[in-house]
C-alpha cells in the first residue's frame, strides 16, 4: 500500500471519528490543535485504524499514556530529557524535531500529527 | 437513587450483547410537557419519550454490557456518541426494545466501542412485532484515578463504584442475572 492510499484511509477515519471535514486532514495536521480530538477520541481513532487496515495496536503503541503523570518525564511543566527519550523509544513514527525546541508538556499533543499516523501505518504493514 | 432507563434486561451474553426492554408509560410525568398542549396555536397535547431518554436507555445497556465484562470493577462512563438516529417517536403503552453489541474492547477495560439498534413493539400492532427505529453507536470509558488518560487530569473520583450501584444491582438481579 502506497502512502497516499494509507493516507486516504487515514483521512476517512478521522472524518468519521471526529466530524471533521476532509479538507482539514493535512498531513501536517495535528489531532489536537487542528482537529480538535480529545481522549477518548484516541482510543476511538486506535478501534477504527486497526478495522481498518486489519490489525491490531497495542496499548500506547500508537500514542503514548501517562506522560504527564510521570514525574521522572516531567518537571517545570517540560518534559524532561528522559521523558524525551522515553517517547522516542517508545514513538519511532513521531517526528520530534519541533518538540525539542520548547518541549512543554502541553504540547505533547501537537506531537500527533498526521503524517505520524501514516508512518505509524506504513511501519505496521512492512513489518 | 438512579434514574433508571431500563425495565429489565432480557439476555446477556458476557463481553457481547445486552437486550433490555423498557415500557413507555403515561406515568411518566415528563411524557406530559413532551409535548403539551399549545391551544392558541391549536395544537392537541402530544406525549411522546424525549429522544435524550431513548438515548440514554441504549447508553444505561451498553453501559451493563461493558461494565459486566469487567466485573463491575470500573466507573463505566458514556464517553462519546458518534452517531445516534431515531426515525420514530415512542409513544406510551410502547415497548422499547435496546440491543448493545460489543464491538471492540480495550484490553484493560479501559475503554469500549458499542453498537447500539433501538426497537419498538406497538402493543395496538402486536403483528408487527418488534419494529428497528433506531440506531446508536457509543463509546465508553471507566473513571479511574489512576489512570489520567481515561479520566480528567487533576480530578479525584469517589471511592467505590459510585456507577454500578443498588439500582443496577437490583435490575440485573430482578431479570434473573
Amino acid at each position: 500500500m502506497t502512502r497516499d492510499e494509507i493516507f486516504g484511509k487515514i483521512q476517512t477515519v478521522l472524518v468519521d471519528a471526529l466530524a471533521v471535514d476532509a479538507e482539514e486532514v493535512t498531513p501536517g495536521a495535528s489531532l489536537v490543535r487542528d482537529l480538535g480530538a480529545e481522549s477518548i477520541d484516541f482510543l476511538d481513532i486506535v478501534f477504527k485504524l486497526e478495522q481498518a487496515f486489519g490489525f491490531k495496536i497495542a496499548q500506547g503503541e500508537l500514542f503514548p499514556e501517562n506522560v504527564a503523570q510521570d514525574p521522572k518525564f516531567v518537571k517545570d511543566g517540560k518534559v524532561t530529557a528522559e521523558g524525551i527519550a522515553a517517547l522516542k523509544a517508545r514513538l519511532p513514527h513521531v517526528d520530534f524535531a519541533k518538540f525539542e525546541a520548547n518541549p512543554a508538556v502541553t504540547k505533547v499533543g501537537d506531537l500527533f500529527t498526521v503524517e505520524s499516523m501514516v508512518t505509524f501505518v506504513q511501519n505496521k504493514l512492512g513489518r | 437513587m438512579r434514574w433508571m432507563w431500563i425495565d429489565r434486561v432480557v439476555e446477556l451474553i458476557p463481553g457481547k450483547k445486552l437486550v433490555a426492554v423498557k415500557n413507555v408509560s403515561l406515568a411518566e410525568e415528563h411524557l406530559h410537557d413532551h409535548f403539551a398542549a399549545e391551544p392558541k396555536q391549536g395544537l392537541p397535547a402530544t406525549p411522546v419519550m424525549p429522544a435524550c431518554f431513548i438515548l440514554e436507555g441504549m447508553a444505561q445497556a451498553g453501559g451493563v454490557l461493558f461494565g459486566h465484562a469487567n466485573g463491575f470493577a470500573f466507573n463505566v462512563v458514556l464517553a462519546k456518541i458518534n452517531r445516534a438516529e431515531f426515525l420514530r417517536e415512542a409513544t406510551a403503552g410502547c415497548t422499547l426494545r435496546y440491543t448493545a453489541e460489543m464491538e471492540r474492547m480495550d484490553a484493560g477495560g479501559v475503554g469500549a466501542s458499542v453498537k447500539g439498534t433501538v426497537a419498538l413493539l406497538d402493543h395496538a400492532r402486536p403483528s408487527e412485532g418488534f419494529v428497528a427505529i433506531g440506531g446508536v453507536e457509543m463509546m465508553f470509558s471507566n473513571l479511574d484515578n489512576s489512570r489520567g488518560q481515561a479520566g480528567v487530569v487533576g480530578v479525584d473520583y469517589p471511592s467505590g463504584n459510585f456507577v454500578f450501584g443498588e439500582s443496577f444491582k437490583t435490575l440485573l438481579r430482578s431479570s434473573g442475572f
